[in-house]
């Protein structure tokens, strides 16, 4: 089963895949552009993993201090940061390397505490795309990465559908890839995880209790390229989703 | 399990559980870490205020446990004035920023001591329990001056630290106006002033306390991890 949610009407409703678009839960069918879509469940803690490709860690090996083998780099994030599917992401005027990062996004679904790996996927109610973009111009060498870089505004989406994990036979072996504008630009496999979902759920749940709605983003593998105002940017996960979403610049937002 | 249930978590005052503190806002804390701050790792003082997320486990009111884990003596106690958002503030000019508070509280954040701030892992500060916001949300207009509160630390009953918000890097209305510059503030949401240099460090099964005059005082008491009881 795969669920949205989605704004229409005035309203806002929980919507199912339909061959036309969607259809929501009070049986109307829709086109996928005739409604908002919205992060397809109520979001708790937003968790959010550095370098956990091997590949991307080899891509950004030069700001380095710390190696794949340590423990997994960890940053939270607020559910401030983000939008929903088909939505717009601002690229602030100044910034010079914007760039998009496509996450495999694993949403809890029962309260974990101290589990251990075996016990760890019961708590996963599914999965959804996260498009994860950062802005490196902002990077400081405090509390890195700085939420000014990671947790800004319109700058995190999630969506479009929760797939139910009965729905995805291996997570850890999933294609994903981002095209901007029809080119694909970023190829991985979620195989490549330096930290796979049991070890970060029972790492995490070792120290701070994991809760229906908190999410945690696994990381994103080589390839992030900068991107413009007016790029479209598609994150696909396969089996999972394929989350659109635009780049607009300040003079959207009257800046 | 953990259950965060906030006194004053009742309208006007409900909290959204989005908490955030700036890291180094008082300036003595910033200055006590001397030519350190100029070499590598950090290579600069911060420019943008650098803030860490207190999430929602963290969360308990006062008069709340906070456990000790088995693999360190202390924690570190860290007293905020807690400024709690009450319309929503993006992009705001620090003159109109303190129109975007509805009220004032205290924030106990507890930390395991870590000497690096350069990538410190979240288990440091992101512990359950381990942020207690209360006892009460006092309204803005009652507060004379955010900006210079002085703030009480007791453990077991003896002071140990005696501050206060002045002489920040960032005013609360900056830091609201440099924040809100790229993350969008909620009613609901609690920003930290920051927290003070030379904060003190409990054992299990002290007491501690945060006094601040205007506002009362924020209870908590430190045990051992495994006091608490199966998970």
């Amino acid at each position: 089963m795969r669920t949205a949610i989605v704004a229409y009407g005035g309203a806002i409703h929980q919507a199912t895949p339909h061959p036309a678009g969607l259809q929501l839960s009070d049986g109307r069918v829709l086109g996928e552009e005739a409604v908002v879509w919205l992060a397809p469940f109520e979001i708790g803690t937003v968790i959010a993993l550095g370098l956990n490709y091997a590949d991307h860690v080899k891509e950004l090996a030069k700001e380095l201090t710390v190696t794949s083998k340590d423990e997994p780099l960890v940053f939270l994030k607020t559910p401030g940061a983000v939008i929903g599917h088909r939505g717009f992401t601002r690229r602030p005027r100044d910034a010079t390397f914007m760039h998009y990062e496509c996450e495999l996004a694993v949403v809890i679904g029962a309260t974990a505490r101290r589990v251990s790996r075996a016990d760890a996927m019961r708590h996963v109610a599914g999965y959804t795309v996260c498009n994860d973009y950062a802005i490196r111009d902002y990077l400081e060498n405090w509390y890195r990465p700085n939420l000014r870089v990671k947790n800004r505004d319109t700058c995190t989406v999630l969506g479009p559908w929760l797939v139910d994990a009965a729905d995805i036979a291996d997570p850890h072996r999933l294609a994903l890839r981002t095209s901007v504008n029809g080119k694909i630009t970023q190829q991985g496999n979620t195989a490549d995880m330096v930290n796979d979902i049991p070890a970060l759920i029972a790492y995490l749940s070792g120290f701070m209790t994991l809760s229906a709605g908190d999410v945690i983003l696994t990381g994103t593998p080589d390839g992030v390229v900068n991107v413009d105002v007016g790029d479209e940017v598609v994150t696909e996960i396969d089996g999972v989703g394929r989350l659109v979403n635009t780049i607009v610049g300040d003079d959207t937002f009257g800046i | 399990m953990f259950s965060p249930s906030l006194a004053f978590d009742a309208p006007p005052y409900r909290l959204s559980g989005v908490v955030v503190g700036p890291l180094l806002n008082h300036a003595a804390a910033l200055a006590a870490l001397g030519d350190a701050v100029r070499d590598a790792p950090y290579k600069g003082a911060p420019k943008g205020p650098i803030l860490y997320i207190k999430p929602r486990n963290t969360l308990a009111p006062a008069g709340a446990a906070v456990t000790i884990p088995s693999t360190c003596d202390e924690l570190e106690i860290g007293a905020s004035l807690g400024l709690v958002i009450g319309r929503t503030a993006c992009r705001v000019d620090a003159r109109q920023a303190l129109a975007h508070v509805s009220g004032y509280t205290l924030v106990a954040d507890l930390s395991i001591p870590h000497d690096s701030f350069y990538r410190p892992s979240i288990r440091f500060k992101a512990r359950d329990g381990s942020c207690l916001v209360g006892p009460r949300v006092v309204a803005r207009e009652a507060l004379v001056d955010a900006d210079a509160l002085a703030l009480r630390i007791s453990l077991d009953g003896v002071a140990a630290q005696a501050t206060s918000t002045r002489g920040m890097v960032r005013s609360a209305a900056r830091l609201i106006a440099d924040v809100s510059e790229f993350m969008t503030l909620r009613p609901g949401d609690v920003l930290m002033l920051g927290v003070a240099f030379g904060a003190p460090r409990g054992r299990a099964n002290q007491t501690f306390a945060i006094d601040a005059e205007g506002i009362g005082r924020l209870d908590g008491r430190l045990v051992a991890e495994d006091e608490e009881g199966p998970a």
